[in-house]
């Protein structure tokens, strides 16, 4: 089974990385940008029951994949 | 007696070597401690040095907190050890839960080397006891991701609890935001934990311990570790 998560600031986090990005896309011309988070993506090979995993894995995010004092995170398994 | 300090080498620590030069050129004694060791052995104090441990892979100091000389190092803590972590360190430790909130990329996205001044705010703690009353600390930072974080309710109760220990000041002693190298909420350089036991700053004090190198006012911190542990030592006995 393959978890894909993904890991982003949050909101109230200030995300300088974003900003470069979004500033970035506005100088080559992409006018509608109106927002850009950086974050990270991770893709996880597990097996086991589908339940097992989705606790496994929603632990590994909480405990070590994500800092929930400044990320939220969310996945999906398939 | 001299204080005993373990300074923690992670793989990827980097200013190691200045913490045990730091301590040893104020006359007490120290010495690394590997990460996979699982104690902390007869030490006195604890600190957690700077670098880049385990390479910062997917957060700084993420990885670190899972070693096994940082459970260790959370007994030595939940039994009252002093332990000082700086610039890496202090990620570690919030990382690892001892402190509250995290360090995130500094505002400027710039990686920052320079000297900066420190006021020190609480005094009542082993790393500030030391420090005269209105005296400016001039110690280097060197990092890119030191941007102090904690939401609302954390930080109002770091502040009710007065564990802020240092903030980032002009060299006239003012709070401003051009003081500030990184963005930290309200210039925070360093807190401690609600115990004030364990305490981590951005700055590096151990790398101000010689008016060769530039300052030698990062000697305080160090010197009121050592003071502190002298006094803890004489009222046991």
């Amino acid at each position: 089974m393959k978890a894909k998560i993904t890991i982003t600031p949050k909101k109230a986090v200030l995300d300088p990385q974003g900003k470069a990005v979004q500033n970035a896309l506005e100088h080559m011309g992409y006018d509608g940008v109106t927002e850009v988070h950086v974050g990270r993506y991770l893709e996880i090979e597990i097996d086991g029951e589908r339940e097992a995993v989705e606790k496994q894995i929603d632990e590994a995010c909480h405990k070590l994949l994500s800092n929930p004092v400044i990320e939220e995170y969310r996945f999906e398994l398939e | 007696m001299p204080m005993k300090v373990a300074v923690i080498q992670f793989p990827g620590s980097n200013s190691d070597q200045d913490a045990v030069n730091g301590v040893r050129v104020i006359g007490h004694e120290a010495n690394l401690l590997w990460h996979k060791e699982e104690s902390v052995g007869d030490a006195d104090a604890v600190i957690v040095p700077g670098g880049f441990s385990y390479g910062d892979y997917l957060r700084c100091g993420a990885i670190a907190q899972f070693s096994p000389v940082m459970q260790a190092v959370k007994k030595f803590a939940a039994d009252g050890g002093v332990i000082l972590g700086i610039c890496n360190g202090f990620q570690v430790l919030c990382e690892a839960g001892l402190l509250p909130g995290a360090l995130v990329r500094n505002r400027s996205l710039q990686f920052r080397s320079e000297q900066v001044f420190l006021k020190t705010v609480a005094r009542d703690t082993p790393f500030t006891g030391g420090v005269e009353e209105g005296r400016l600390l001039r110690v280097p930072i060197a990092h890119g991701e030191g941007c102090y974080f904690a939401d609302e309710d954390t930080l109002a109760s770091i502040k009710s609890n007065n564990q802020i220990l240092w903030q980032y000041v002009s060299a006239e002693g003012e709070l401003t935001d051009d003081a500030n190298p990184n963005g930290s909420l309200d210039n925070i350089a360093g807190i401690c934990n609600q115990e004030r036991n364990v305490a981590g700053l951005m700055p590096h004090p151990e790398r101000a311990c010689q008016e060769l190198i530039g300052s030698a006012d990062g000697r305080a911190i160090l010197e009121s570790m050592a003071a502190w542990l002298e006094r803890r030592d004489a009222a046991a006995a």
